[in-house]
């Protein structure tokens, strides 16, 4: 059996539940009650208003990760788990970062800012703040640049996910 | 369409599911259902303590079959059903604990005696509820049945708030409960079966591994049928006692730490393993790596999750465990051919195992008394008919071991959990709903006294249990580890200060007995069993005495210590 620090894979994990009090909690009772760690998290409201869709991002050996899968799948308000990671699938997380931006630098900072995609959300004589989304590889590497210029502050959501329409086919559980 | 009270809903919905009796205790938060209950023609068995409340239910249940209920109050009486429902929820036991809450404009100011009970038992219940509103108390009623009783049954809770159990709703009730998440996976897939089948025929040393699904899903009748058709050994889990006939030509016993040689050893040689219901428990496989090295596995369970959990399995079949044998059968046909020397060989070779090591004890003669002599004599006296419910320790080894039980049902133990106190609360449950039937709590002096106030609760109700208390003066099983794998430091185990079991017997107004020699054990277990009501039966028994075989943690399941001569 393997023990929580073996192998890691990273899996994206799109629950699909109903909208009540207490099914988070019990969503991440689960997780770490058998010594798991919930790396990121995103839960929101679907088009039906009576379920959420939790985004859950693990890692684990395959073993592992199916327990949980299947854990999961035994709660009775969780109505569908998919792994997103066994298909092709996009995936987004918002940062908004506040850049010490002095009159040297602020051309490069916005610069960059466009090469990202990102937008330039409040001024002020000392600073910029940003934001920016995209998929975890992406934000890592806009981060890293902006470091070079002194990140005051910064702040995330968790990567919420969905399947691309090619591999909807495949999801059917 | 009528308007009625919380409290008068709830109880309406309990007789509608069918209740028939309810266990618990009463407190500020649950006066309004015990006003309406006590004048409903329901039962209710006034328990001691809460916790032994969900024992009893949980005793009730495992015994019929049909869900165990429970009522108690908020805060401490809520808080103390934690171990029951932990316990029944790993053994698959339906019991449902209606716990009263404080009114809901209070809940989360600290109030007296409140306690977020739906936020502590959510690990150790299959789901648990909140009622936010008198409205929906019959659906959720209703939804909470479902999920104890189906699929794999479990441990449900239903927290009350005092103003949803005093508001007014109409009442109606539900005929049936939609879950778009919840179908429990009953009916086996055919291709599944049909590779079961084909593996059953053509497997030389195959052997039948059964646990508490099959009594749970009323599987005995027919893996008796499958047993036998194809002649294949079965050997049970602790849980599984009884869903196979201990005493039948084919039963090999129970397997594990603490499992029969041939059990053992034929799992170890077997070229094939039907798993049914069981789940691969570590007190089970012994070290996992050197578990079965020869076998292919079919695994036959209705939770998914229990599948590929501890083991890879080749043909996994999830399925209700009746449903899944029917089908089987069914794949086989009524004269399956398969080879008949190999499996005569096979039930040899095992045979050969048994007569290498027989289940046995030092029996030369002498004044003290063996535990496991007691256990016999029980037996004996009891013609095999008794219903075994015991604690957790040394004396549940010696009844698993020495008590063979032929029916379901027959043996309720705490397997998963081993909750200690579990016996005596347990046994009265079985009572309630088998009045006429003769129940021991095979006990040992440390278990029965986490459990002793339940006497008054069997004098009260007219409860007669009858309690064998193997008193060896310690905590032996925690002791035997000692002895075997802590050089002897005997800590904390000695129980120096045991009460009289006699005069406490006495106390609560039941009777009691004591053996402390050898020719007293049959005298004192007559006089118990003659008894019409609650009896103590104190046997003084010789404290060195070992459950053997015994496999030691992190071993294979054929690496076990036979006796005591065998250790370094």
């Amino acid at each position: 059996m393997e023990t929580p620090s073996d192998s890691h894979k990273r899996h994206t994990l799109a629950l699909l539940v109903d909208n009540r009090p207490g099914v988070l909690a019990r969503v991440a009772t689960l997780v770490s009650g058998r010594g798991y760690n919930i790396d990121s998290l995103s839960v929101a409201e679907t088009m039906d208003p009576a379920i959420s869709l939790i985004t859950l991002i693990v890692s684990g050996s395959p073993r592992i990760v199916n327990q949980i899968v299947k854990q999961l799948r035994k709660l009775i308000n969780v109505i569908k788990v998919t792994d997103l990671s066994d298909v092709d699938y996009v995936e987004r997380q918002l940062v908004i970062v506040r850049v010490k931006a002095v009159s040297e630098n602020r051309d490069e900072i916005a610069r960059l800012c466009d090469i990202f995609r990102g937008k330039i959300v409040d001024v002020s004589s000392k600073a910029y703040t940003l934001e920016i989304t995209g998929g975890e590889a992406k934000i890592k590497a806009a981060l890293s640049l902006l470091a070079e210029f002194g990140i005051e502050e910064q702040v995330s959501t968790g990567l919420t996910a969905i399947a691309r329409s090619s591999s909807v086919k495949k999801l059917t559980l | 369409m009528t308007i009625m009270s919380g409290a008068e809903i709830l109880i309406e919905c309990w007789k509608k599911e069918g209740v028939k009796v309810i266990f618990g205790y009463p407190g500020a938060t649950t006066i309004d259902i015990h006003h309406h209950l006590a004048v409903s023609g329901l039962r209710f068995v006034l328990c001691r303590h809460e916790q032994a409340a969900v024992h009893a239910a949980d005793g009730y249940a495992r015994s019929t079959g049909r869900p165990g209920v429970v009522l108690v109050t908020s805060g401490p009486g809520a808080t103390n059903t934690i171990t029951g429902l932990a316990g029944a929820h790993m053994d698959s036991v339906p019991v449902l604990v209606f716990s009263g809450q404080v009114s809901r404009l209070s809940i989360g100011n600290d109030a007296f005696q409140e306690v977020d009970i739906v936020g502590v038992s959510r690990p150790v219940t299959k789901h648990n509820y909140l009622v936010l509103s008198t409205e929906e108390l019959a659906q959720t009623v209703k939804e909470a049945f479902y999920v104890a009783t189906s699929g794999r049954p479990g441990a449900v809770l239903v927290d009350l708030p005092k103003d949803v159990m005093s508001g007014k709703a109409q009442f109606s009730y539900p005929k049936k409960v939609e879950l778009k998440a919840y179908q429990p996976h009953l009916v086996p897939h055919p291709r599944q079966v049909q590779k079961v089948a084909d593996l059953l025929a053509k497997a030389k040393k195959p052997i039948i591994y059964s646990g508490g699904g099959v009594i749970s899903s009323g599987a005995g009748e027919e893996l008796l049928k499958l047993a036998e058709l194809l002649n294949i050994p079965v050997t049970t889990t602790l849980m599984g006692l009884g869903g196979f006939p201990g005493t039948h030509r084919l039963a090999l016993g129970m397997l594990g730490m603490h499992g029969l040689y041939r059990a053992n050893m034929a799992i170890q040689s077997a070229d094939l393993i039907l798993a049914v219901g069981a789940r691969f428990d570590d007190r089970v496989t012994g070290a996992l790596d050197g578990f079965a090295p020869k076998a292919a596995i079919i695994h036959i369970d209705v939770d998914t999750t229990s599948i590929h959990k501890i083991v890879d399995v080749d043909v996994p079949l999830v399925a209700d465990a009746r449903q899944a044998l029917v089908a089987v059968l069914g794949a086989l046909g009524p004269i399956p051919p398969y080879d008949k020397d190999e499996r005569q060989k096979w039930l040899d070779r095992i045979k050969e195992w048994d007569a290498e090591s027989p289940m046995t004890y030092d029996r030369s003669p002498g004044e003290d008394i063996k535990p496991q002599m007691v256990i016999e004599s029980i037996y004996r006296l009891t013609k095999g008919k008794a219903i075994i419910v015991t604690e957790v320790g040394q004396h549940q080894m010696w009844a698993a071991q020495y008590y063979l039980c032929d029916s379901p049902r027959q043996f309720v133990t705490s397997g998963g959990l081993g909750v200690m106190g579990f016996g005596l609360p347990a046994a009265l449950g079985v009572l309630v709903d088998r009045p006429g039937a003769t129940v021991i709590d095979i006990s040992g002096d440390g278990s029965f006294l986490m459990n002793v106030q339940e006497l008054a609760t069997a004098v009260q109700e007219n409860l007669p249990v009858k309690v064998a208390i193997l008193n060896n003066g310690c905590l032996g099983m925690v002791r035997q580890w000692q002895e075997l794998f802590y050089q002897g430091r005997y800590a904390a185990t000695i129980l120096e200060a045991g009460p009289d079991y006699v005069k406490l017997a006495e106390a609560f107004g039941a009777k009691g007995f004591q053996a402390t020699k050898r020719p007293e054990v049959d005298e004192v277990i007559k006089k118990g069993l003659a008894e019409p009501g609650p009896v103590l039966m104190d046997f003084v028994v010789n404290r060195d005495e070992l459950v053997y075989p015994m496999v030691p943690g992190g071993r294979a399941l054929n690496d076990m210590i036979l006796e005591k001569t065998h250790l370094p």
